[in-house]
């Protein structure tokens, strides 16, 4: 049973994990990119499409990895090269994502997907307990978590990611040492909207494989909320997305068993949750200042 | 001088534009609540409008908003229709209600027609369908197949069509299986399917082997595949997504009254009224019966056939969960109870949100 349940919360909270870590990357660069539900939308639809014309899951992925990537890319030249308003230019990324996969999507209505295959590691899978919980997911749980690693090391281990946070913190200060602050921040919104293509990707993938429109119904906004909840630290990223997807799943479980506690509250509860560690969090200043990126959302043009 | 000219050429064409979109004789609108692209209620009511559409050509000039939430939003939504010139308004949501009656007084030209509500006006009309004559039918089905005599049930808000629903379907079962249970999970959307498939594994963890849902997406019956349990499409035919699952669906047919309505119109003979049509008018069908062994079949197309010819599967007796006694041996609920179900009957093992 416990097993079960954890099964499905890591499913629920896959999505959530790789789009907000992909979102942490962004903000950790100094921009803040609200369009992560349009890039989602457009990458569950396009890697649909994509998986469903060749047969083939990766590509599928591939694919959904471009789209997000693509919307970026729109919104990277916006905001960094046109400075334009960031927080309006990504409001309108995601509505051009929903209207846009809507219209794309128009042709997969109806049209049953292709179910991403486990991946069983033999003898592992087997083992009671462990085993289908740790290697039985489908490959995508384990890219996510993959991700998570591989950001927070690039972050904090190496030169790359020291001049990322650099850009991030004080982008007078990275310019005048010479970094391109421009060409940094653009890179690490093609990294945001990447993540963001592969999350909705798996919706339509893996989790739900079909396409409808509107499917990742708000998971986007979600994702951006876990940033500011793991207060821009990709290791937190990975216990809110679990915490989230958890009390999704046992809200549902406590329905069925007939606890009897309104179901209207323990709809609202994962949402109760991120407000409360939100204000846990931000009761304490001086953890909140050290890890947020003093430049985030504030544009830049280089004087010459 | 040149600009000018050039917006003065494009705006007489923008009225010609219009001149000719209103050659139709009848403009008719549409409020979805999802998007019609969600296989299931609003691709419903859309594909009725599409059937209206063939069949009056050139004299019907159609409309629609999809994914239009219930509140204030739709009030707006269904006001800018209104003003836009539609005749006729559908909207198709039960949360439109008021919002639509609203729209209703400021504009006693225009004919309104809300789906699933109770509320009518001089210009607001209300339809629906029977669908839990439907439900009588799975609920058969369900404690027929089940083994472990536990079907889960997905369903949205808690407001009489989804509770009479329930109910329905509990009544069917018990005529098979008097201790059939059913574990409810509110989900409290009509349409967020990783939510759906959420709630799907929920009940599938913990034992139920019939899936039925109330919820519009195709999630809970693709889950119900890949666990090899069973389930029930609901408003179109969703075997295309689960064809080793599905038993049957419960599927809405909106276009003849569409055309029904829409002609009234044309005709100037439309009238504000209450229809409610079942199986017996076609306005709900039975997806083919797939995955079932003979006898089942047998008894599902029996039951169909039984309430084509005029059977209420609220005839009594039926009890409420404290075991009051709703409706005696024979009596049938009549439309108004139906219709405005805020009760449990006998067997339901879930308290109702209110």
């Amino acid at each position: 049973m416990f097993e079960a349940v954890l099964l499905t919360v890591i499913t629920a909270a896959t999505p959530l994990l790789i789009a907000a870590i992909g979102e942490l990357v962004v903000e950790r660069s100094g921009v803040l990119n609200l369009g992560v539900e349009g890039m989602m939308i457009m990458g569950a639809v396009v890697g649909f499409g994509a998986a469903n014309l060749t047969g083939s899951g990766t590509v599928g992925a591939l694919a959904a990895i471009l789209a997000g990537m693509g919307m970026s890319a729109i919104f990277g030249l916006l905001v960094l090269y046109l400075a334009t308003n960031q927080v309006a230019t990504g409001l309108a990324l995601t509505i051009l994502g929903l209207g846009l996969s809507g219209l794309i999507g128009e042709a997969f209505i109806g049209v049953p997907g292709l179910k991403l295959p486990r991946l069983e590691i033999a003898g592992l899978s087997d083992i009671p307990f462990f085993g289908p919980v740790v290697f039985n997911q489908d490959a995508l749980v384990y890219v996510g978590l993959g991700l998570v690693a591989i950001v927070s090391y690039v972050l904090f281990r190496t030169r790359a990611g020291l001049i990322l946070r650099a850009v991030g913190d004080n982008h007078g200060s990275a310019h005048a040492l010479g970094y391109s602050v421009l060409k940094v921040r653009f890179l690490a919104v093609l990294f945001g909207g990447g993540c963001a293509g592969l999350a909705g990707g798996y919706m339509s993938l893996a989790y739900t494989p079909q396409w409808v429109e509107n499917m990742t119904a708000g998971r986007g906004w979600i994702a951006l909320a876990l940033v500011v909840f793991a207060s821009w630290l990709p290791v937190r990223v990975v216990a809110g997305a679990y915490l989230f997807g958890a009390v999704t799943v046992l809200t549902f479980h406590a329905q069925a068993q007939g606890l009897g506690i309104p179901s209207q509250f323990l709809s609202s509860l994962p949402y109760l949750a991120t407000i409360v560690v939100l204000v846990i969090i931000s009761a304490n200043r001086r953890l909140t200042l050290v890890n947020t990126p003093a430049c985030l959302g504030k544009p830049f043009v280089p004087d010459r | 001088m040149k600009n000018l000219l050039k917006a003065a050429v494009a705006a007489v064409a923008l009225t010609a534009a219009v001149g000719s979109a209103q050659a139709a004789d009848v403009k008719a609108c549409w409020i979805y609540v999802g998007p019609v692209g969600d296989f299931g209620w609003s691709y419903q009511h859309d594909q009725g409008r599409q059937e209206a559409v063939a069949q009056f050509g050139d004299k019907l000039e159609t409309a629609y908003l999809e994914s239009v939430p219930e509140g204030p939003d739709a009030e707006r939504a269904i006001e800018r229709f209104a003003r836009e010139g539609c005749n006729i308004i559908f909207t198709t949501s039960f949360g439109y209600m008021n919002p639509t009656l609203k729209v209703a007084a400021k504009y006693p030209d225009v004919k309104f027609e809300h789906a699933t509500g109770y509320k009518t006006a001089d210009n607001v009309a209300t339809y629906n369908s029977k669908f839990h004559e439907g439900r009588y039918i799975i609920g058969q089905i369900a404690a027929k197949m089940s083994k472990t005599g536990t079907a889960g049930y997905i369903t949205s808000f808690p407001i009489p069509e989804v509770i009479s629903g329930i109910n329905a379907f509990m009544l069917g079962a018990q005529t098979v299986n008097p201790d059939f249970k059913v574990k409810v999970v509110w989900a409290n959307t009509w349409f967020d399917p990783a939510k759906e498939a959420d709630a799907a594994k929920a009940l599938a963890d913990q034992g139920v082997d019939i899936m039925v849902q109330h919820t519009d997406s195709t999630a809970p019956l693709q889950v119900a595949q890949e666990r090899g349990l069973h389930g029930f499409g609901q408003a179109s035919d969703m075997i295309a997504f689960a064809p080793e699952a599905q038993y049957t669906a419960i599927v809405d047919e909106w276009g003849p009254y569409y055309i029904h309505r829409i002609q009234a119109v044309l005709d100037g003979t439309w009238k504000s009224e209450q229809t409610w049509d079942g199986i017996a008018e076609g306005h709900v069908k039975m997806a083919p019966y797939t995955n079932l062994p003979d006898d089942v079949v047998a008894m599902a197309k029996e039951t169909e056939a039984k309430i084509a010819g005029g059977f209420e599967p609220f005839t009594g007796p039926i009890y409420d969960q404290a075991g009051e006694l709703k409706a005696a041996e024979g009596v049938t609920l009549d439309d108004g109870a139906i219709l405005g179900m805020n009760w449990y009957v006998k067997g339901v093992d879930d308290k109702l949100p209110n």
